[in-house]
């Protein structure tokens, strides 16, 4: 599915919530769901130091996809970074380079990736952008 | 803590002093605001506001300069909201009092200026290891700029300065002792007189941090013989951006300037320039004057209620709220000091502080999540953060109430 298409998926979800707490509560649902990072990647070298909550991040590459796991010591938090994952995910390294994650905006989590907010969400977006970056520079030829 | 009431005893009007500020008839998402995030900033009264408007809308001018009447008019008034500090601290005379930008901008001023006259190399500053950042990071910088060294005073479990450790620190190297009289994070109130005392007997000067205190007690800096008292007017009702710094007139005197500009100078010429006097000295460009008028009326405004009212207001308040939090099963609180004010940090077990300080949001409750400016306290617990609620005095038991019950449904949600 495309990003865009995954996007308005998650935008059509959280609409049927009436309050905040019924957001929150499918969000730590979400970070409950969320299959588990390989215990190895959930060192120093892939934290994402948010200040005020943790994320741990890792890519992998393959036939020009993106593949990520990931991690976070805050439940509403880690709901948000299987979101990201769910977007993200098994897309092309050229897409995510570019992409505009509206959803967040859309479904109110938008104070979540502002870089004041220091939950570590912000760097993880940059960091995914990167990683693709980085995969698709490198296997572009 | 002291005996905790069964039954709230209040003593001042809070429904009557909570209609003096707009902010707190106001709602988020939805809900009626509970604002207990007041040790980073606290809100307004209207007569603040109302003032901050008057100026700008009839009086504006600046000061100091002007021959004409709009000048002349403001400069009187800044001149009288010095002397409102004056009085609000009991300080000798005017000359002692210089508006900042901030109680960080004022510990600045110091480490800059008193640096420059008496540290030099291997020289000790004492600081505490529950100071805010703002009265570590100036500290260390002049240590860094003059090859000093920052020495630490530790505290114990419940959050109390080790005064053995203390005056161990002290030798003929210490040039000055940095030490805040309430922590923002783990709301110690600490014995400054003693400790003031103390640096005394060794000849040493001492700064005192009052960012946390003004607010909740009546502060003489006379009687606590302070060398200097560092305050934010934000923090104590008044506009933000403006602050104040206090000192002994003679060691004011015998410092030398920390930034120059306009106002601070007394005769300026490209061979030597003199400067102005105090307070002025330390006073350089255009001054935050309706900042400094503003906090004016915010401590005329705290002397219409009474240090007395508010001090029992807030000792019941933080009592009850105290013996509340205790009721919630697995909350740790940090900062159990016996002499405290109603800041309180706490983690409950099995809930990061982020996502508690989420749900609560949405609920109405403004608190504050994470190290609070003191990451070596929170090193010291050997943790990353807290929550922390922290309380003024038109804070309701209501508001204790809505904490507990947003408390209760975070767990219910979070466990």
């Amino acid at each position: 599915m495309a990003l865009t298409e995954i996007q308005d998926q998650i935008i059509e979800e959280f609409s049927a919530f009436e309050d905040w707490m019924d957001r929150y509560n499918y969000l730590i649902e979400l970070g409950h769901d969320l299959p588990a990072i390989d215990p190895k990647f959930k060192t120093d070298e892939y934290l994402i130091n948010g200040c005020q909550s943790k994320v741990w991040l890792h890519a992998d590459f393959e036939n020009g996809k993106m593949y990520f796991t990931a991690d976070s010591d805050a439940i509403i938090v880690k709901g948000i970074v299987a979101l990201l994952i769910r977007v993200m995910n098994k897309q092309e390294a050229s897409e995510i380079m570019n992409a505009d994650l509206y959803f967040i905006d859309k479904i109110g989590l938008k104070e979540n990736l502002s870089p004041t907010r220091s939950n570590g969400l912000v760097s993880m977006v940059k960091k995914m952008k990167m990683y693709s970056l980085a995969y698709y520079a490198k296997h572009k030829d | 803590m002291p005996m905790i009431p069964d039954k709230p005893t209040v003593s001042i009007d809070i429904d009557l002093i909570r209609r003096n500020f707009p902010v707190l008839q106001t709602q988020v998402h939805g809900k009626p605001l509970v604002y207990l995030d007041n040790g980073a900033t606290t809100q307004k009264p209207r007569v603040v506001i109302d003032k901050l408007n008057e100026l700008y809308e009839s009086k504006n001018s600046s000061i100091h300069r002007g021959v004409h009447f709009l000048s002349e008019q403001m400069t009187g008034e800044y001149e009288h909201a010095r002397e409102t500090v004056r009085n609000f601290i009991n300080a000798r005379n005017t000359n002692e009092i210089v508006f900042t930008s901030g109680a960080t901008g004022s510990i600045n001023t110091v480490a800059f200026s008193f640096g420059e006259k008496y540290v030099k190399e291997g020289d000790e500053i004492i600081v505490s290891e529950m100071e805010h950042h703002s009265n570590i990071v100036p500290w260390q910088m002049l240590c860094a700029r003059k090859k000093a060294k920052l020495k630490v005073i530790p505290f114990d479990e419940n959050g109390e300065l080790i005064q053995n450790e203390y005056k161990l620190l002290f030798n003929d190297k210490t040039r000055l002792v940095a030490i805040t009289q309430v922590s923002n994070s783990l709301g110690t109130v600490n014995p400054v007189k003693e400790m003031i005392r103390f640096a005394h007997d060794h000849h040493v000067p001492v700064l005192i941090d009052g960012a946390q205190a003004v607010q909740h007690s009546s502060v003489d800096v006379q009687d606590l013989d302070c060398d200097f008292y560092v305050f934010s007017g934000h923090k104590v009702f008044g506009p933000t951006g403006i602050g104040v710094l206090y000192g002994k007139e003679i060691m004011l005197d015998a410092l030398p300037p920390y930034q120059g500009g306009g106002d601070m100078v007394d005769c300026v010429k490209f061979e030597k320039t003199t400067y102005n006097e105090l307070p002025f000295k330390f006073e350089a460009g255009t001054m935050n004057y309706t900042g400094a008028i503003g906090l004016g009326t915010a401590l005329e405004y705290i002397g219409s209620i009474g240090f007395d009212a508010i001090t029992q207001h807030e000792k019941s308040l933080c009592a009850y709220t105290h013996n509340k939090l205790k009721e919630i099963e697995g909350l740790d609180i940090y900062g159990n000091a016996k002499e405290k004010i109603s800041i309180f940090s706490f983690l409950i077990q099995g809930l990061h502080p982020l996502d508690t300080g989420m749900i609560l949001d949405k609920m109405g409750i403004a608190l504050r999540t994470g190290t609070h400016c003191t990451q070596p306290v929170m090193d010291h617990f050997q943790i990353t953060g807290t929550i922390r609620a922290s309380m003024a005095f038109y804070n309701s038991f209501g508001d204790a109430d809505r904490l507990i019950e947003g408390l209760k449904k975070a767990v219910s949600m979070l466990k």
